[in-house]
This record gives C-alpha cells, sequence and structure tokens, in this order.
C-alpha cells in the first residue's frame, strides 16, 4: 500500500484517528480497492466505526499488490504520528504512508514546513477484517441534521453522562439521559431537549420508537463531525437493534454503528421491572465453541448474496442482538473479559448491556464458501495469537 | 534603588553583591536548568555560572553575565558555595508571578563568604523580604572536558523547528539518538519507542537550519532521561546548538533572551549511552 494526503486533508485524516481513538484501542487498516478503510471496535464489541477514504481523498493511491492485506495496530501509535491537530494545518504539507511488508512496518512520512521531515515506522499485527454487519437503507428510521444542532444538543448532557435515549415521534425527537433504575430516585436528575422535526434535514419517522445507546460513542462521531461540516445522519430500527451514525461526501464515508439497549432490558419510565438484564450472566465461553455459525447478524450487507440470512439462526436473530458471542470472547481476550470482571465489580456495566452484537464476517457467497474454511466465517477481528494461517 | 541604601556600611562584609531590577531575569534561567536540588554556584568577575548535575552524565551551566546585574560586585577572584536550588527559585519567586505590568521583584543577593548563609533581600511594590538560605561546601563540577577543537559536528538551530521536534518525542523510548552527518540525512533526532522508532530530520538547507558544520557522520544515543530536563532550556531559547566531539559527548547550548532582551546563555552537557559507529 503507498498513498499520499496532501493539504487539509491531513488534517481530516488525523481528526478521524483521534475520533477513533474515542471507540477502541485498536486500530484497523484495510486498504481496499475503494479506497483505505480504518475501523475499530471497543472491548465489549458493542461500538464499531470505519472511515472509509475514497481514493480521491488521496493525492495518490494504491492499494497494493496483496489485495487482502489487512493491518491492526494500537491506536495511540497512531495518534502520536498525529499529535498537535491544531499545528498540524500549519505544518505539515503532506502525509505519506506506505506499506513495508518485508520489514511489517507502515510508515508514516510527514513532511513539513521548513524541510523538516517527520518519519514514523510503526509495527503492526496481521489481522482479520473487521466489518460489522449492517444494511442503513432498511432501517426505518433516518434523521438527518447538521453537526452543529447534535453538538449543541449533547453539549447539554454531563461528559460522564453514558447512555442517551432519543425517541421520536411523527415530528418531534426528544433526547434524554438514560437514567439507572437502581439509582437513587432522590439525586437523580433527568434532562430532556424536544427539538422539531423542522430542524432535520431529513426526518423519516415510520413508528414512535425509543433507543438507548451509549452517548460517549456518539460524542466520538460528533468531534469529526464538527470539523467536518457535513451532516450526520441517524439510522435506527427498535430498540435491541444498532444505531448507524453516518456521514458521508465525495470522498468518505464514515459509520459508528452502536447498540442499544433491547426491548426486554429496555426499562419504561416508571417500571420497577429489572428483569432479566442482571440476571443474564455472560454465556459460558463453553459456548460459542459449538457456535460457529450463530453470529449476531444484524442484516444483511449490500455485499451479501441473499444467500447470507439463510445462514443466520433463528436463535440469534431472537436474542435481539444483546448477546456478546464473538470467538474473540471465547478465546478470552485479556481487556474484554477484564473489563466485564470490572464492570460487574463497578454495578455498572453500560457496555456489558449493550452486548456485543452484530459482529460477523461477511458471510460469503455460496460460491467463496467451498473457498473458506468454517473457522475463517469467524470473524471479527481475531487475534493474532491465532495460531491458524488466516487467509492474509 | 532602595535596597542600596539598606547596609551600605555593612557591604564590606560580603564577597559577593549582585542585584537585579527584576528578579525574573534570574528566575527564569535558573528554572531552565532545575532537574536536581542542589546547584553550585560559581561567581567571578565576569558573572554568575550555575551548575546542576545528574548522575556525573549529564551537567547543565546557566551563565548570568556580570552585565546582566544592576549591580555586581566581588571581592574575591571566584566565590562558589552550594545551595539548594528548589529553594532558592521560591524564594526568588516569593511575591508570586506578578500581574500587574511593571511591576518587578528587585533582588539583592548577598554573600558573606564561606560559612555564611546566602542572603536575598527582595522587594516589590514597598514590601521587603529577607531569606537566607544555608550554603554548602561546593564540589567541583565535572570536566566533561569538550573543547572547541575536538568538535567533529555542529548546527545551530532555531528553537522554534527543535521545540516542536522535542514536544513530539515518543517517551517510551529510552533514548534519543542523534544523527549528523555532512550528507542525508544530514541531522536526524530518532527515537525507538514500544510503537516503533520515529526520526525527525532537518535537512542542512532549511531556513530553521542557522549554521551546519558537519565534518563526519556520527551516530550518537542519549539517555532520553536525561536529555528531557533540557526541554525547558529549549522553551526558553531563541537558538541552540548542537556539537558532538569525537567522544560522542554532546553538548547543547540555548541562547536566551531575558525580559529585558538580554542575553544570557545555558548549556547542557550529556555523556552517550553507548558508541554507534556508522559507516
Amino acid at each position: 500500500m503507498d498513498c499520499m494526503v496532501t493539504g487539509g486533508n491531513v488534517k481530516v485524516l488525523a481528526k478521524a484517528i483521534h475520533s477513533l481513538s474515542r471507540i477502541g484501542e485498536e486500530l484497523y487498516l484495510e486498504p481496499q480497492e475503494d479506497g483505505l478503510a480504518l475501523r475499530t471496535v471497543n472491548s465489549s464489541r458493542s461500538a464499531y466505526a470505519c472511515f472509509l477514504f475514497a481514493p480521491l481523498f488521496f493525492q495518490k493511491y494504491a492499494s497494493g499488490r496483496n489485495p487482502t492485506f489487512r493491518c491492526k495496530m494500537a491506536v495511540k501509535c497512531v495518534q502520536a504520528v498525529f499529535r498537535s491537530l491544531s499545528s498540524l494545518e500549519k505544518t505539515v504539507e503532506r502525509c505519506h504512508i506506505e506499506l513495508n511488508v518485508e520489514k511489517s512496518r507502515l510508515t508514516f512520512t510527514l513532511h513539513c514546513k521548513h524541510g523538516l521531515l517527520k518519519t514514523h515506522n510503526l509495527s503492526f499485527q496481521d489481522s482479520e477484517s473487521l466489518q460489522a454487519v449492517f444494511d442503513k437503507d432498511s432501517c426505518p428510521n433516518i434523521l438527518q441534521a447538521q453537526p452543529r444542532l447534535l453538538v449543541d444538543t449533547v453539549l447539554h448532557f454531563p461528559p460522564s453522562l453514558e447512555e442517551v435515549s432519543v425517541s421520536v415521534s411523527g415530528e418531534r425527537v426528544w433526547f434524554r439521559n438514560h437514567v439507572e433504575e437502581e439509582a437513587e430516585r432522590s439525586r437523580a436528575m433527568l434532562t430532556e431537549l424536544c427539538i422539531s422535526a423542522e430542524e432535520f434535514e431529513q426526518f423519516a419517522v415510520s413508528a414512535p420508537t425509543r433507543i438507548t445507546f451509549c452517548l460517549k460513542e456518539m460524542r466520538g462521531l460528533l468531534m469529526f463531525a464538527e470539523s467536518s461540516g457535513l451532516p450526520v445522519s441517524l439510522y435506527f430500527d427498535e430498540p435491541g437493534r444498532p444505531v448507524v451514525l453516518s456521514l458521508t461526501d465525495s470522498v468518505l464515508e464514515v459509520n459508528f454503528v452502536l447498540a442499544t439497549l433491547s426491548e426486554e432490558s429496555h426499562p419504561q419510565n416508571h417500571d420497577n421491572t429489572n428483569t432479566d438484564r442482571r440476571a443474564q450472566p455472560p454465556p459460558p465461553p463453553d459456548d460459542f465453541m459449538n457456535d460457529d455459525m450463530d453470529f449476531l447478524i444484524a442484516m444483511e450487507t449490500t455485499e451479501l448474496a441473499a444467500g447470507g440470512s439463510g445462514c443466520s439462526p433463528p436463535q440469534a436473530q431472537d436474542a435481539g442482538m444483546s448477546q456478546l458471542r464473538t470467538r474473540a470472547a471465547s478465546e478470552g481476550e485479556e481487556e474484554e473479559e477484564d473489563g466485564e470482571e470490572e464492570a460487574e465489580d463497578t454495578g455498572r456495566p453500560p457496555n456489558k448491556k449493550f452486548r456485543s452484537l452484530f459482529f460477523g464476517s461477511v458471510l460469503p457467497t455460496s460460491s467463496q464458501a467451498t473457498n473458506q474454511t468454517l473457522r475463517s466465517q469467524d470473524v471479527l477481528a481475531s487475534d493474532s495469537e491465532d495460531e491458524d494461517p488466516e487467509s492474509s | 534603588m532602595p535596597l542600596s541604601t539598606q547596609s551600605e556600611a555593612g557591604d564590606d562584609q560580603y564577597v559577593l553583591v549582585a542585584s537585579l531590577d527584576n528578579a525574573k531575569n534570574l528566575s527564569n534561567i535558573l528554572k531552565a536548568i532545575t532537574f536536581k536540588d542542589h546547584a553550585l554556584f560559581n561567581a567571578t568577575a565576569n558573572g554568575l555560572k550555575v551548575t546542576v548535575e545528574d548522575s556525573k552524565c549529564l551537567q547543565a551551566n546557566a551563565f548570568i553575565q556580570a552585565e546582566i546585574f544592576q549591580e555586581f560586585t566581588i571581592q574575591e577572584d571566584s566565590v562558589s558555595f552550594q545551595v539548594n536550588l528548589t529553594v532558592l527559585l521560591d524564594c526568588l519567586t516569593i511575591f508570586g508571578g506578578s500581574t500587574v505590568p511593571g511591576v518587578t521583584t528587585a533582588l539583592r543577593m548577598c554573600y558573606k563568604g564561606y560559612g555564611f548563609p546566602l542572603t536575598l533581600f527582595l522587594e516589590e511594590g514597598g514590601v521587603v523580604t529577607v531569606c537566607k538560605i544555608n550554603t554548602q561546601e561546593p564540589e567541583d563540577p565535572i570536566d566533561f572536558e569538550f573543547c572547541s577543537t575536538n568538535v567533529t559536528n555542529k548546527v545551530i538551530l532555531q528553537s522554534d523547528s527543535l521545540r516542536e521536534a522535542f514536544s513530539e518525542l515518543d517517551m517510551t523510548s529510552e533514548i534519543l539518538q542523534i544523527t549528523m552527518s555532512p550528507s542525508q540525512p544530514y541531522f536526524r533526532l530518532s527515537t525507538f519507542g514500544n510503537a516503533g522508532n520515529a526520526h525527525y530530520d532537518y535537512p542542512k538547507d532549511s531556513d530553521m537550519m542557522e549554521l551546519f558544520q558537519c565534518t563526519k557522520t556520527q551516530t550518537n544515543r542519549y539517555k532520553m532521561s536525561l536529555l528531557k530536563p533540557s526541554t525547558k532550556a529549549l522553551a526558553l531559547s531563541c537558538k541552540v546548538s548542537v556539537r558532538t566531539d569525537s567522544r560522542g559527548f554532546l553538548s547543547l547550548q540555548y541562547l536566551v533572551r531575558n525580559d529585558d532582551g538580554q542575553i544570557c546563555f545555558v548549556e547542557y552537557y550529556c555523556c552517550p549511552d553507548e558508541e554507534v559507529e556508522e559507516e
């Protein structure tokens, strides 16, 4: 892979990386024919973000001879390359990104003013493709607004707020902070904003709905959106199905897919039925080994052949996207388990509620299936410790 | 000057008297070398030299020439004492940060000689504070034997650009490698951290490069922890000269302009971590 970013786009790239760092700890880089994809997922697999930069975003773009090359690296390391955003546009003239497969190095070269050259050789790990399977177009509810509107809205919530609830009716949207039932009524503060449909550039609501998702992750997107000035679209369905926050322009497509609280664990206003949410312990890892096909597939992507849907077992869909099922979890990714344990201790595990969801690999079409082992379908982003020699 | 009217009769008891209308002209430059508690003060007719050392591998010197002081009287050829630098700085800034423009802290620093404390008279807005700081036995500073004739490579850079590089250095790297060469990459700072390595290259024809005299390709490594304190001096300075000698010892000299536009110097000497002979 070999590409060159110039002028103001360097800052866009840097902001994208900073934005991704708000979601996950690892950056997955995949140079594709249709552009460079930078993706990440959070440790509980309840939030996924993808920035796809089209070839035109770059002054020069070559995805490389190996079409299936993918790698991942710590997002902090890449952030270090673009450290001070404010001085970037003043000092950096162009940024060259080059892959050196022999040395397993990804080189970022920043050509700056006064002839200064900054070269960062980052090591990476080979990885599986990280793809969330989602289909924006089949979502019945779509809202689109200028980023300013959403930024001003979330400004009213404290930075510590974990989750926000968004309710829509035919003409209005309510943003409200989500309060745990366990929280003392006397100390809880409810903040609610109501925005009319007129404030939105697009407002399509099929039926009154309320979804609850993680605000911190949405802020990660808004941070980028604000500087880009591009309108933000929210695609969502019923509670439990992920919400997709999206930005697009001619050279860039950004998608943040966030899990939402599912119906049975979604408390009504004054409903104290704390049903199954806490009662559901994480499924024992052993189960996963037997459930190769049991993914959380939200919806088919447009890339999938029709055969894809036939593979998703009914149980997965009933679970309503609220169960964590990934091979990574079964392998016991350290940070994930630690996070879960910690979360349980504090008794307030926002991420756990949004158990991972909608991850699965892009299921192969029937013609491709014969070329791939069953194991390679288990996707996501497996660890590099996998002994299995993957296709990459 | 209000302070000069005090104890004029007793002035002959002091071997050193140094006065400044603006104590910041001393405190600011001392802050650039405060990475250890103790400093060696050496006064001669030329002025004041303050030395701080670390683990016998790093030495920082701040030079404040006699001309900078409003009054600089010395009764002996050389007066030396060691004092707690942190305490001294606390005293020099005892009136806190002055936000009123034009109001400065005036300083009169007096020393009676061996065994006596260092006495500071500080005045601001009519309020006078007297500080007496105990002095210690002066230790001989290390002589790094860095002489100009042994210098193999020398560059002078504008501090702005080097500041940027230093602020971005990968702190997970234990060493900072400096490569100087008459050919590419001319002047390069490298780090080797957890994520990978990073290089900052300054070409010899860059407009930030005021002087470029490199005779031999040299690559030397220095402990990052030793060089980190030098960023304070870098922040204050407008120009910096980087020199290495045939042994790989590093000399960093910073040109600092004080509040009144006068020039002072700060220099750092550092031993190489290990010598890497290249080409």
